[in-house]
This record gives structure tokens, C-alpha cells and sequence, in this order.
């Protein structure tokens, strides 16, 4: 591994190396950021899955075929149709709620009661449904997704840092920029919707206990069906995003995968959890792509993963998460 | 269910109380449905001769995956993973040490069973479905690691060219060769398992299942079982994976990816859970749908010209996912369930209650 060492590293004679692993440490601000960045998107999606899970315990493996068919939606009515980006957005937004409702009307409902592997069973079986559906009605060429931000101007940070001499410049994308805020404000309406509103209010009630909330006179399905469709609106919100930066195919379904772990991480029912959870994951992304070694720089693609492991072995309910305590 | 006996049939020693097979037409029965199989070679097609290979490799590692979820109830998404380790375990020892397959086929096992049991240390803390995301872990970081590491010996995501296993001076190197090396094994694998099932292994892992909390305070050592579970589960994929590699002459990392984890799961659950019956059921059923897919895929294709590309991967998770929710709706139980209520029905018959 140690022959594809960059060239220029031997020029410097402030760091000499002398073993192989170690960073790009003159990279390492710019994927820390872009990293803590590409987080944001990351956080979103992991929102979608605690939305769900709060309402019902239900964790959603179909997140990203709903994020994939929406996107392919907003595509469509964009590309094919040719409607104004905004409109096709809201058209699609409002689609996925349906699509939302939909799913846990037809599949979900007749699973209440049911063994924890049935319905885990049931998300994924819906997800490879959703799959071949979007495979079968849009099939699975790579598209380009119309761009919402300029690619032109990208915005630079100067960093206190010196290597070689000059000042380490940090280059960020404004896709990814405005991705990230966009991202981080829809994580902080839905916290202020579970805050400040009497349907959130109600939502987080029937989390505690499904049959409490009944009789105190909530209506259990509309909670959840309310969940669903907001779970999808958020998995739009999240392809389109991801789309604009890296473009559409199928596989875009498998970038929620990376948000499994952050969910996790964050702790399964905590709303500032999936925004800590996604940074770091995003970070821990970022942090083994400055390194020198081709084998770690590689593993940015299971860090989210390796850091699942880690929760899992050392803290089980995550940074923000409850402990439960079982009775026989 | 299992009480109901026809009249007049009673235990007359300890050994005719545990028979799994108790009647003589019984074992003339099995005879004869072995004997059908081992010769069709002689009478059926090659594509139904591949299908009943592919059927009997999936059996195997659902039955591995029957254990660790239909009896002890640890739900996993990676038994396609450690196929993969089985497969490459058993390919590599082929290759470069030159051994036979009586030895790769429990040593690749043995591999795979000893990386399941590392991913499977989390479920000595976490249950449900942590332990889900434990094992979705594995399927991504193995497949990873193949990718990634050992250029030289794994060769990348190209992957390896599996040999041919020579097995008394014969190359297995046609589907017919392949179907007594399959159901040969299939054969040990259910014995094994279903003596495993119905033992003190298998009474401790029911009971983890049922009440984690109350197995252990009945001094069921939880870490013990759950970890042999899943050194079990993952010997089952191991032998599988070995199998379907030599079977399939190629191995890379996505040769066995998520999507197979979760139709091994499908298949269990529309077989039925813990029940030895429902892994053949199951894995038969699905296996046949994939087929359907497959046939259904050029027919749709005329029918829409647009989405012939992509028509036969499509309608493949289409069929499967359909199926899996309706079976999870409609019959939650499996098909093992539904056979035993035939079978009830008609010995009560005309008496139905």
C-alpha cells in the first residue's frame, strides 16, 4: 500500500513520514467538512425512520424505495413533463404523503399485533416491492436531475492552517451547502412540530403507550397514518437533495442505508439525535477519506457500519436513546 | 397438532416415542420420494434439474437461518453474507492448497461459522431489532472486506473462478453430477438439523425464543445458546454458500447480497418459522416465483416494448415482495402451518371439531 503515496508528500520537509499510515493531513479540514456536511442529507433520512419508530416502533426498511420512488416522481414531473421545479416538488411532496398513507393503510395496518419479525419482515418486503415497481414504471437508466443550485461558484473558507507554505483553503460545493441547511431546517420544524403543535404533542403522547393514548381519546391510526405520510415527505425532501448533488438512478434507494446507523447512534427516538447521528457518521466518512492508505481510504463506504458495530458492543441505545427495562 | 394420532396407534417404547418417522409405509414413502429425486436425472429437463439444485442450496441455508430465527428467535439479515464466506473459504482452499471437497465443504463451514459468531457477539447485549441492524452490518462489511482486501488472494470485485470439485475420481461439473452432490447434502444437513430442534439445544433455544428473561432465570445460559445459534446458522450458510459457488463455478462480492439475505428470510417465513417442514416449503415456493419471473419477464416485454430491458430484474423483488406481504397478512404462520391444518382436518374427517 505504501507505493501509492502521492508524489508531492516527499517535497515537504516539515513532516517527514516515516510509516505509511498516517493522514492526508493537508486534505484533512476539507473532508472533515465536506463530510460533516454530506451529514446533513444523512441526518434527514435517519429523521423519516425516527418518525415512524416514534409513532409506532415500527423501523422502516422501505425508507429508501419511498425515497426513491419520490424522487423518480419529482423527476418525472420535471423532466417529462416539464412543470416548474417548485411545482413539481410540491406535486411530488404531496404524492409521497399519500404514497405514506397508502403503505400503512394497506400493509402496516393488518400487522398491528403481530411478532416484531413479522413486521420487520413486512418493511422489507415492501421495500423490494416499492423497488420493482420503480424499476418496472421508470426503468433503470441513470438521470440527470435537474440542478437547483449553481455548480459553477463554489464557495471557499481559508483556514488558519499552513502547509507548504500558504493557507489551507477549504472548497465547498453549494449543492452541498445549501443540501445541509436545507436539511438541518426540516429537522428543526419537525422538532418545533413535536414541540409546539397539539399533533405532535399528540404523537409523542401515543409513543409512551399505544393503548394510554387510545383512551384518553387519540385516534391511534390517524397518529399513525399521520407519521407515514410525513415519513414520506421527509424521504422526498431527502432524494431530491441527494439527486441534485449526485444525480438519479436506482441506487439512490441505497444511500438510506448509511442512515440506518446514524438512527441508531443518535438513539431510536431522539430528534436531536439524528442530527448528531448524521454528523457523525458524516464526519467518520469524511475523517478515513483524508487518509493516506487505500484500504482505509475504501472503507468510507462501511464507516457507517463499523460505527453501527461499535454502538451496538459499547451503547446499545445510542447517545440520545431510552434505556428500556424489561419485566418478565 | 401434533398429538392428534390416527386411532389405535400407541407408543410401545421410548424409541417409537421419539420416531420421526413411525409407520413403515412411512419409511417406504421416503424411499420412494429419495429414490424419485436421486433418478431425475433420467427423466427431467435440465432447467428442472438446475431448478432443484438451486432449491436444494437455499434449503440448506434456510435451515440454518431456521434455526437461529424459527427457534431462537434472533432475527438475521446476514445469512447471505456468510454464504459469501463459506463460498470463497472453499474456493480458496480449492485453488491454492488443492484439496478435496470433503475437506473445503466443513472447513468452509467452520469459517463461516466462526465469522458469524463474531457478529453475532452484539446479540450478547442487544435483541430484536439491534440485533437485526448487527447483522445488516456483516452484510455490508463482508462483501467490503472481499472487495477490498487481500488483492492478491481475493482478487478484487472481479472475485474468483471456483474450480470443479472432483469427488471419487468424477468432476461435478454438470447440473445432474451436482444434484447427488446436493441432495446428498441437504440429506445430512436436515437430519442435523431437526435432531438439533428437537434436543436440549434446540428445548434452550425455543425457550430463548418464547421469554428471553425467563430462560434465564430457569438457567438457560443466554450468551451460550444465542452464540451457538448463530455459529450454527452460519455453518448451515457456509456449507451453502460453498455449494452454490462450486455450482455456479464463480464467486465475487455481490454474489450473494442483501437482497438474497432478505429472500432467505421470505422464504422462512412463507415455509413457517421453526418448523422443519418449512424451510423445504418455503425455499420451493420462492425459488419457483424467481422462476416465474424469469419466464414471465420476455412475455411482459412484448406485451411493453419500453420496459423490456429492465422487465425480468423488475418483476423478480415485484413477485417476491407481493408475495411476502400477502403471505405475512394471509398467513402469517407459513405453509407448514396451513399443511399441518390439512392434515388435522382430514384424520378428524367427518368429525371437524
Amino acid at each position: 500500500m505504501a507505493n501509492n503515496r502521492p508524489p508531492q508528500e516527499n517535497q515537504s520537509s516539515e513532516q517527514p513520514h516515516t510509516t505509511p499510515y498516517t493522514m492526508n493531513w493537508q486534505l484533512l479540514p476539507q473532508f472533515a467538512v465536506s463530510g460533516l456536511l454530506a451529514g446533513g442529507p444523512i441526518a434527514l433520512m435517519a429523521l423519516g425512520l425516527v418518525l415512524i419508530f416514534k409513532s409506532s416502533y415500527i423501523f422502516n426498511f422501505a425508507q429508501g424505495q419511498l425515497l426513491l420512488l419520490g424522487t423518480l416522481f419529482t423527476w418525472w414531473l420535471a423532466v417529462e413533463l416539464a412543470l416548474p421545479l417548485w411545482l413539481a416538488i410540491v406535486l411530488a411532496l404531496a404524492a409521497s404523503a399519500v404514497l405514506g398513507l397508502l403503505i400503512e393503510r394497506l400493509t402496516l395496518r393488518p400487522m398491528t399485533g403481530q411478532p416484531l419479525l413479522s413486521i420487520i419482515l413486512m418493511t422489507l418486503a415492501l421495500g423490494q416491492f416499492l423497488q420493482g415497481a420503480a424499476l418496472l414504471l421508470f426503468g433503470g437508466t441513470q438521470r440527470n436531475f435537474p440542478q437547483m443550485f449553481s455548480a459553477a461558484n463554489p464557495y471557499k473558507i481559508v483556514t488558519p492552517f499552513v502547509y507548504n507554505g500558504r493557507n489551507i483553503q477549504i472548497i465547498l460545493k453549494q449543492n452541498l451547502v445549501w443540501s445541509f441547511v436545507v436539511a438541518i431546517l426540516g429537522v428543526i420544524l419537525i422538532a418545533a412540530f413535536f414541540r409546539f403543535t397539539r399533533t405532535g404533542l399528540a404523537m409523542r403522547g401515543a409513543s409512551e403507550d399505544h393503548e394510554l393514548a387510545q383512551s384518553i381519546g387519540l385516534r391511534i391510526n390517524r397518529i399513525f397514518g399521520i407519521s407515514w405520510a410525513m415519513a414520506g415527505v421527509v424521504a422526498t425532501v431527502g432524494g431530491v437533495l441527494l439527486a441534485t448533488s449526485s444525480g438519479l438512478d436506482l441506487n439512490i434507494s441505497l444511500l438510506v442505508l448509511a442512515a440506518f446507523p446514524a438512527v441508531l447512534l443518535g438513539g431510536l427516538e431522539s430528534i436531536p439525535g439524528v442530527i448528531v447521528g448524521g454528523l457523525i457518521i458524516g464526519l467518520s466518512q469524511g475523517l478515513v477519506s483524508a487518509s493516506k492508505v487505500q484500504f482505509i481510504r475504501n472503507s468510507a463506504e462501511i464507516m457507517p457500519y463499523v460505527v453501527l458495530m461499535i454502538v451496538l458492543l459499547i451503547r446499545p441505545e445510542g447517545l440520545f436513546g431510552l434505556k428500556r427495562i424489561e419485566r418478565i | 397438532m401434533t398429538l392428534l394420532r390416527p386411532a389405535g396407534e400407541f407408543d410401545e417404547s421410548y424409541a417409537s416415542d421419539m420416531a420421526t418417522i413411525r409407520r413403515p409405509w412411512q419409511w417406504v414413502a421416503l424411499g420412494l420420494f429419495l429414490a424419485a429425486i436421486y433418478l431425475l436425472p433420467s427423466y427431467a429437463s435440465q432447467n428442472t434439474i438446475a431448478l432443484v439444485n438451486r432449491i436444494a442450496i437455499s434449503v440448506i441455508a434456510v435451515q440454518g437461518l431456521n434455526l437461529l430465527t424459527g427457534y431462537t428467535g434472533q432475527i438475521s439479515l446476514g445469512q447471505a453474507a456468510f454464504m459469501t464466506v463459506g463460498g470463497y473459504t472453499s474456493a480458496l482452499l480449492m485453488i491454492h492448497m488443492g484439496w478435496s471437497l470433503f475437506v473445503t465443504l466443513p472447513l468452509s463451514a467452520l469459517a463461516a461459522g466462526v465469522v458469524g459468531l463474531i457478529f453475532g457477539l452484539p446479540s450478547l447485549r442487544v435483541k430484536g431489532f439491534y440485533l437485526t441492524m448487527s447483522t445488516l452490518a456483516a452484510q455490508f462489511i463482508i462483501p467490503w472486506f472481499t472487495r477490498n482486501a487481500f488483492p492478491d488472494l481475493l482478487n478484487g470485485a472481479q472475485g474468483l473462478n471456483v474450480p470443479v470439485p472432483v469427488l471419487f475420481g468424477v468432476a461435478i461439473n454438470s447440473p445432474q453430477r451436482f444434484l447427488y452432490l446436493t441432495i446428498t447434502t441437504l440429506i445430512i444437513t436436515t437430519v442435523v438439523a431437526s435432531n438439533a430442534a428437537r434436543s436440549r439445544l434446540g428445548r434452550a433455544f425455543v425457550s430463548i425464543r418464547d421469554n428471553d428473561l425467563a430462560a434465564e432465570l430457569l438457567g438457560v445460559n443466554l450468551y451460550k445458546y444465542k452464540l451457538q445459534a448463530f455459529f450454527l446458522a452460519s455453518v448451515y450458510a457456509g456449507i451453502a454458500g460453498a455449494l452454490s459457488a462450486h455450482y455456479l463455478r464463480h464467486i465475487n462480492s455481490e454474489s450473494f447480497g442483501l437482497a438474497d439475505s432478505i429472500i432467505l428470510l421470505g422464504m422462512l417465513i412463507v415455509g413457517g418459522l421453526g418448523t422443519n417442514l418449512g424451510p423445504f416449503l418455503g425455499a420451493a415456493l420462492v425459488e419457483f416465483l424467481i422462476e416465474l419471473a424469469t419466464l414471465a419477464g420476455p412475455f411482459l416485454g412484448k406485451i411493453a416494448p419500453s420496459t423490456a430491458a429492465g422487465a425480468v430484474q423488475a418483476l423478480r423483488p415485484l413477485f417476491f415482495g407481493a408475495a411476502l406481504m400477502l403471505f405475512l397478512i394471509f398467513e402469517p404462520k407459513g405453509l407448514a402451518h396451513r399443511w399441518q391444518l390439512i392434515k388435522s382436518a382430514w384424520r378428524l374427517r367427518p368429525f371437524s371439531h
